[in-house]
């Protein structure tokens, strides 16, 4: 397949980021290469937009072992012990496919908290929905709830705290948003950042299916009314295969 | 007394059953689902959870596995298996007791505190217990316990039935019944009263400080039956 502007604005890549990938490699990428960048580049990976926002707040402290930076934060609790914790929304798979959206929602940040060796104890979540007479609102809501108790259940791990609302304001963009709490010792604590030549890579995880492509691309854009073609883009969870990640 | 635990892929509260049984008294053996011989056990327990994803029916992938063998063995002789939640699905699944677990009435997840109505103590899990109604927790998706009408009339005219979903005074009426369960079964015996199933979990409740204590009366009362 060819690879021009068109193409990566089809990607979800703004103009001005196409001609920095072709400034960067010296030639024009070719279509796994345009995958990579529109994976790692969209607003849901980067937050190339929100980050001015986000330094704002704070994340240094006595007790904060990582800040940003990492699969997830870690603070220090005292006696060895640290919380890991994570937050993430999931807003738009959640809106095209919720189920799928807000379980995958639920074992991402799982996946992001038990990566850094803790073990899952407890998940919370924020939802908010259109009005509850909007033709969507209830079988949206029904789906999210399904999907965040699916998922945490079949990994064994309760859902706690939550807060839902409804306003007309949300009717056509659900919130969805989902933490996880996990407990590790201090000296357990796992980092991602690895180095080293020469070192096997071993990839591990569920299955690659055909479901979930471009997903964070799609998440990433704002919505026409188009969206319902995007429902492929969402991710299909599969808790059992999460399940053996966190105990491994 | 000696128990063991099954560990199926999935199973998620084979922990938790692991450190009810110990905080009772018993001396417990977590078993892979992989082996082949049980360990000597004067009771086996199928515990909750998702054994192998619970993707092609629940429970049912579990009921061939290896360890399944010994079990079914290990119960036709008379020994004593009991299955919570998924391990209540998987002894449908095995036989050993008879029925089916359907999909919820309302198709809703299902996760609360509930009273069940001990239905009979003419049997070694709930002989000399002083209550007649116990609070336990339940988490499922797949609780509706069904039954033909012949299968029905068996159970019934065995006493097989153990616990009935109620309420705090033991009213066991359709509208404490929390997933469609045929006659509010919440529990079920086979003919010789040595397997029990049934979807509440006794080894949620007991801690005084985080959940409730009728699990320690159950698992106090259960050790004692034994020795």
């Amino acid at each position: 397949m060819i690879v021009n502007e068109q193409v990566s604005i089809d990607h979800g890549l703004k103009k001005d980021e196409y001609a920095k990938i072709c400034e960067l490699l010296k030639r024009t990428p070719n279509i796994t290469e345009l995958g990579i960048f529109s994976a790692m580049w969209n607003e849901h990976c980067s937050y190339k937009s929100s980050r001015l926002h986000l330094k704002t707040l704070p994340t240094k402290g006595k007790q904060v072992i990582q800040g940003p930076g990492e699969n997830a934060g870690v603070v220090d609790i005292g006696d060895n012990d640290a919380i890991v914790f994570k937050i993430e929304s999931h807003n738009h798979p959640s809106f095209i496919e919720p189920y799928q959206g807000a379980a995958t929602g639920v074992g991402g940040i799982m996946r992001d908290v038990f990566t850094m060796g803790a073990r899952p104890i407890a998940n919370l979540n924020s939802i908010h929905f259109g009005s509850p007479q909007h033709k969507k609102t209830k079988n949206l809501l029904r789906g999210v709830v399904h999907g965040i108790g699916g998922y945490g259940n079949c990994m064994g791990v309760p859902t706690i705290a939550g807060q839902t609302n409804f306003d007309s304001s949300y009717n056509g963009n659900i919130l969805v948003n989902a933490m996880t709490l996990g407990l590790v010792k201090k000296d357990k604590i796992f980092y991602s950042k690895a180095t080293g030549l020469g070192k096997p890579v071993i990839y591990v995880g569920s299955k690659t299916g055909r479901d979930g492509i471009h997903g964070a691309s799609m998440a990433s854009a704002s919505f026409d009314e188009k969206i319902e073609e995007k429902k492929p883009t969402v991710q299909v969870g599969d808790p059992f295969t999460d399940y053996y990640l966190k105990l491994a | 007394m000696k128990s063991s635990v099954i560990t199926f892929p999935g199973s998620n509260c084979d922990r938790d059953m692991d450190v009810a049984l110990k905080k009772f008294g018993f001396k417990n053996k977590m078993v892979w689902h992989d082996d082949i011989e049980l360990p000597k056990s004067d009771l086996v327990v199928l515990p909750g959870g998702f054994s192998y994803g619970d993707y092609l029916r629940c429970g049912s992938m579990a009921s061939k596995s290896k360890i399944m063998k010994s079990v079914i063995n290990f119960a036709n002789s008379g020994g004593m298996v009991m299955g919570i939640c998924n391990g209540f699905q998987i002894l449908v699944e095995t036989g050993l007791v008879p029925g089916v677990l359907l999909r919820n009435k309302y198709l809703e997840f299902i996760c609360k505190n509930v009273f069940v109505k001990i239905n009979d103590k003419k049997n070694i899990y709930f002989k000399n217990i002083d209550n007649e109604v116990l609070e336990f927790h339940i988490a499922h998706n797949e609780g509706n316990y069904f039954c033909t009408k012949d299968q029905l009339k068996e159970i019934e005219d065995n006493e097989q039935v153990a616990i009935n979903y109620c309420d705090k005074d033991g009213k066991t009426e359709e509208q404490f019944n929390p997933n469609g369960s045929i006659k509010n079964i919440a529990g079920i015996f086979n003919k010789e009263k040595n397997v029990l199933g049934m979807m509440p979990h006794p080894e949620r409740m007991i801690d005084p400080s985080l959940s409730g204590e009728d699990g320690s009366l159950f698992f106090n009362n259960l050790i004692n039956n034994l020795k």
